[in-house]
């Protein structure tokens, strides 16, 4: 797919050539935000397992538990919920605190009221 | 505090880590950035100056004086060892580097969450909690001793990003690099995967008001043609800014990774200089971390020191916030504890002596600079709108747009090609339903949180931003590689008189050692070798060679380990010269005045050493009323010692700087040999001095004291004093 190409540079630029340098920086600009737009949006949307570990890190886990709870999330296929909305519900189902739900989980328990919990 | 005379407590500082919390968060400018006045100069691009500081050598003839530059200067320090690390972290801060860059182990940007533990890490530390809670507590301790934050810095990419920045953000860390182009292009990690982890790692960043470098200097030292991929350079730096001030950061948090893309021998300055120009003009809003040249270094030092001090020309013609290093060794090994300060140093001297540049030179804004300016904006901009023709960034990574070796627009066909459904972490990327929703705060996108909430982590009694207490902290999870079995295996060395020659581990052993021989390369790498071994060196390796003439000979550097230990106690240390006060020296020499000639002597015209050594207005004897007879350069021994006679001195002060021969210690011969043959040698006090001399040296050719480098007039006046009442038995 890669294409060789001879530097064809004073062809290309005419269109910009007669732009002041005020005009070309701020087309540099606008080109920049218009390439990572759609990229900000898939961000938006979307989320990763790194993305879940991160927030049931900023929840009180260990890195070794959130690996573990994702992984078993993943596992049901619930992660576009949330892993911490996972653990979250768990809790609130319970009526225990969000750290011993959590280790429920790790444990390898509870996992079958999961999938009720949505 | 710690005293600066005392050891950093390896141990104390590893105990009660899980209990600590790092003293601030966010990182640090360097403060009173402008006018500053050090000893007699006033400085314009000047900070704050430092509470305890190892200043330049040369400052020795300025008062000491340690000015230190407005940017921030960084010293990257990774042995994989970070226990060792931590120590050469002091010294670097003693030198003036005030943002400590560890770089990561091997493997770790792959590796799917965190690693726990203080593992050995190999070309770099592994970065783990404890690892980084351990170097922070370390750093405010060092801090303090210096008088000014340290910033201290690693990475956030890889496929654990957001598992990373939550972790700096918790520990205090103040910088990262972070760019999701880097992932895709050099670690072949999924591009989905790599934007949507960035956007959450960014967010958290932004919390934690750290500073974020990009990536975006690797394209420099992987394309084929370093200075050819200058327009791509600038469409990765724009990517990453506009990417990361979308996601919320702020751009004065946001730092362009910029290197000066060529080195000697090309004309660098007319390749680089219009790209640094180009590119602080379109990025005004965000900060320069001007680096240095890595790509083009071979193993000598000196000419990666040169090429470096270019660089650091262009960062003063130009703008650098962020003065980053690279050690001189590089090219060579993993960098030595001395290289990271012969690197900050460089920049230091280099910074402080071009200060004020721009007062008297401007870069001109037509001809040739301009032009190449506008060219390298207008290849940018057209390289960002095929992006968008050919449908965006993602197809444009398909295609292989970037690290091509050809000068956008030219394309030499092998560029970085990498697939939207492949790399690692391919195929992990999921959308948010609708009820998806993260119980913390700082997170990224879209989150489906209860409407009567005030802030997210309400719902869970607060997220470890709000409260550092929720932090769980592993300790160890191998008994086997970890921070207590290599401590104790150097114990010895670092609790008793043992003491081993190091360059980046406790014990490691290593000393390098300069060589010539009058031979062909080949031969002369073999015969270093065998040099080494027989100075009872072990797993001896050429490190640099050099050939000064093809048949005349070669320079080479070896290292190798030394098997042996010094034990310091039973060293036999010759005391220093005690020196008088300035009031005891003038009162003896009011009870009985002294007469002293001096000369250099044989054929030899430096006279710098001796003048200081006599002269009132260097604070020489002459100021504690001591009469010279001062006979210049290039005086004959018999002149001196005649000259002493006919002025009835009580004392002869030889210069003598030329070592050609040991004709410096002939000479002291000879002054001695001629005093007795006169006769006079028991009634004379005969001193020798020069910058090979020694007390050792000169008391073995006959004198009764020699000076070496570094003597002072009050060195010299309390030896005559002292010499005198001996020979007089006065009692004082």
């Amino acid at each position: 797919m890669a294409v060789k190409r001879p530097d064809d540079f004073e062809t290309r630029r005419q269109h910009l050539k007669n732009l002041t340098d005020e005009e070309l920086e701020k087309r540099f600009w606008q080109l920049a935000e218009e390439i990572v737009k759609p990229l900000v949006e898939i961000a938006y949307t979307h989320t990763s397992p790194a993305v879940e570990r991160s927030v049931l890190l900023r929840m009180g886990f260990s890195s070794i538990e959130a690996k573990a709870i994702v992984e078993g999330v993943q596992n049901l296929g619930l992660l576009g919920k949330g892993a911490g909305n996972v653990v979250y519900r768990l809790a609130k189902k319970k009526n225990i605190p969000i750290r011993e739900a959590g280790l429920l989980l790790v444990e390898g328990k509870a996992w079958d009221e999961v999938p009720a919990l949505f | 505090m710690l005293e600066k005379n005392e050891k950093l407590n390896i141990e104390e500082i590893l105990k009660d880590l899980e209990n600590y919390r790092p003293k601030r968060r966010g990182w640090h400018w360097r403060e009173e950035q402008g006018n500053q006045v050090y000893g007699e100069f006033e400085y314009y691009q000047a900070s704050k100056p430092l509470k305890n500081s190892c200043p330049l050598p040369a400052a020795k003839s300025f008062g000491y004086i340690d000015p230190q530059p407005d940017c921030v200067i960084t010293t990257e320090i990774a042995s994989g060892r970070f226990e060792d690390d931590i120590r050469r972290m002091r010294m670097a801060a003693w030198h003036g580097a005030d943002h400590i860059m560890v770089i990561r182990t091997a493997g770790q940007s792959h590796y799917d969450g965190l690693i726990e533990g203080t593992p050995e890490g190999v070309g770099g530390v592994p970065i783990s909690r404890k690892q980084v809670r351990a170097t922070r507590k370390a750093l405010d301790i060092i801090e303090e001793e210096v008088g000014r934050p340290i910033n201290f810095h690693s990475y956030v990419s890889g496929v654990a990003g957001p598992d990373i920045a939550v972790m700096f953000a918790e520990e205090g860390v103040n910088g990262a690099h972070q760019d999701p182009q880097y992932n895709v292009l050099y670690r072949n990690i999924n591009m989905v995967r790599s934007f949507v982890d960035a956007a959450v790692a960014k967010k958290i960043m932004a919390f934690a008001d750290m500073v974020q470098i990009d990536g975006a200097h690797n394209a420099n030292a992987t394309a084929m043609k370093g200075y050819k991929v200058m327009p791509e350079l600038m469409v990765q730096h724009a990517l990453n800014c506009a990417y990361s001030k979308m996601v919320g950061m702020k751009p004065q948090n946001i730092a362009l990774s910029t290197v000066p893309p060529t080195a000697p021998p090309a004309p660098c300055l007319r390749l680089d200089l219009p790209y640094a120009v180009a590119l602080r003009q379109l990025f005004k809003d965000y900060k320069m971390r001007a680096q240095m040249n890595t790509k083009y270094m071979e193993s000598c030092t000196r000419e990666a020191t040169v090429t470096h001090v270019l660089n650091l020309l262009i960062s003063r013609l130009t703008r650098a916030d962020i003065q980053s290093t690279i050690t001189p060794d590089e090219g060579r090994n993993v960098p030595w504890h001395y290289n990271n300060i012969h690197a900050i140093n460089t920049a230091k001297q280099a910074l402080i002596g071009m200060d004020g540049l721009l007062e008297m030179v401007e870069l001109k804004k037509d001809g040739y600079l301009a032009e190449k300016v506008r060219e390298l904006k207008e290849r940018a901009v057209l390289f960002m709108e095929e992006i968008l023709e050919v449908g965006g960034y993602f197809k444009a990574v398909e295609m292989g747009f970037f690290v091509d070796s050809g000068m956008y627009p030219e394309r030499n066909g092998d560029g970085i090609a990498r697939q939207i459904n492949g790399g690692i972490g391919a195929g992990t990327v999921v959308e948010r339903d609708k009820d998806y929703m993260a119980p913390v705060c700082e997170h990224f996108g879209y989150n489906n949180l209860p409407e009567d909430i005030e802030k997210a982590c309400d719902l869970i009694d607060g997220c470890t931003f709000c409260k550092p207490e929720k932090i769980v902290f592993i300790d160890e999870l191998d008994e086997n590689d970890n921070v207590n079995r290599r401590l104790k295996e150097t114990e010895n060395l670092r609790h008793s008189t043992e003491i081993k020659p190091e360059v980046e581990w406790c014990g490691d052993g290593i000393v390098s050692t300069t060589i010539f021989l009058p031979v062909e390369e080949r031969v002369a790498e073999f015969a270093a070798m065998e040099i080494g071994k027989k100075m009872g060196l072990e797993d001896v390796v050429v490190i640099h060679k050099q050939v000064m003439q093809p048949a005349e000979g070669t320079l080479v550097e070896i290292k190798g380990r030394v098997p042996f230990t010094i034990d310091v106690s039973k060293l036999e240390i010759p005391k220093k010269p005690e020196v008088l006060s300035d009031e005891e020296i003038r009162k003896d020499i009011e009870r009985k005045p002294m007469k002293v000639v001096a000369a250099t002597v044989g054929e030899d015209e430096h006279s710098v050493g001796l003048r200081e050594v006599i002269d009132i207005k260097h604070g020489g004897i002459e100021k504690y009323g001591i009469e010279c007879l001062y006979l210049g350069t290039s005086c004959p021994v018999e002149k001196l010692v005649d000259a002493a006679i006919e002025f009835n001195a009580d004392a002869i002060l030889a210069s003598t700087i030329i070592t050609h021969n040991d004709v410096h210690i002939k000479n002291m011969k000879k002054i001695h040999e001629l005093c007795i043959e006169k006769g006079v040698r028991d009634k004379l006090i005969v001193c020798a001095g020069g910058t090979q001399v020694t007390d050792e040296i000169a008391k073995s050719a006959g004198m009764d004291a020699g000076f070496g480098r570094g003597t002072k007039g009050n060195d010299v006046a309390s030896f005559l004093v002292k010499r005198r009442r001996e020979m007089e038995n006065y009692e004082g």
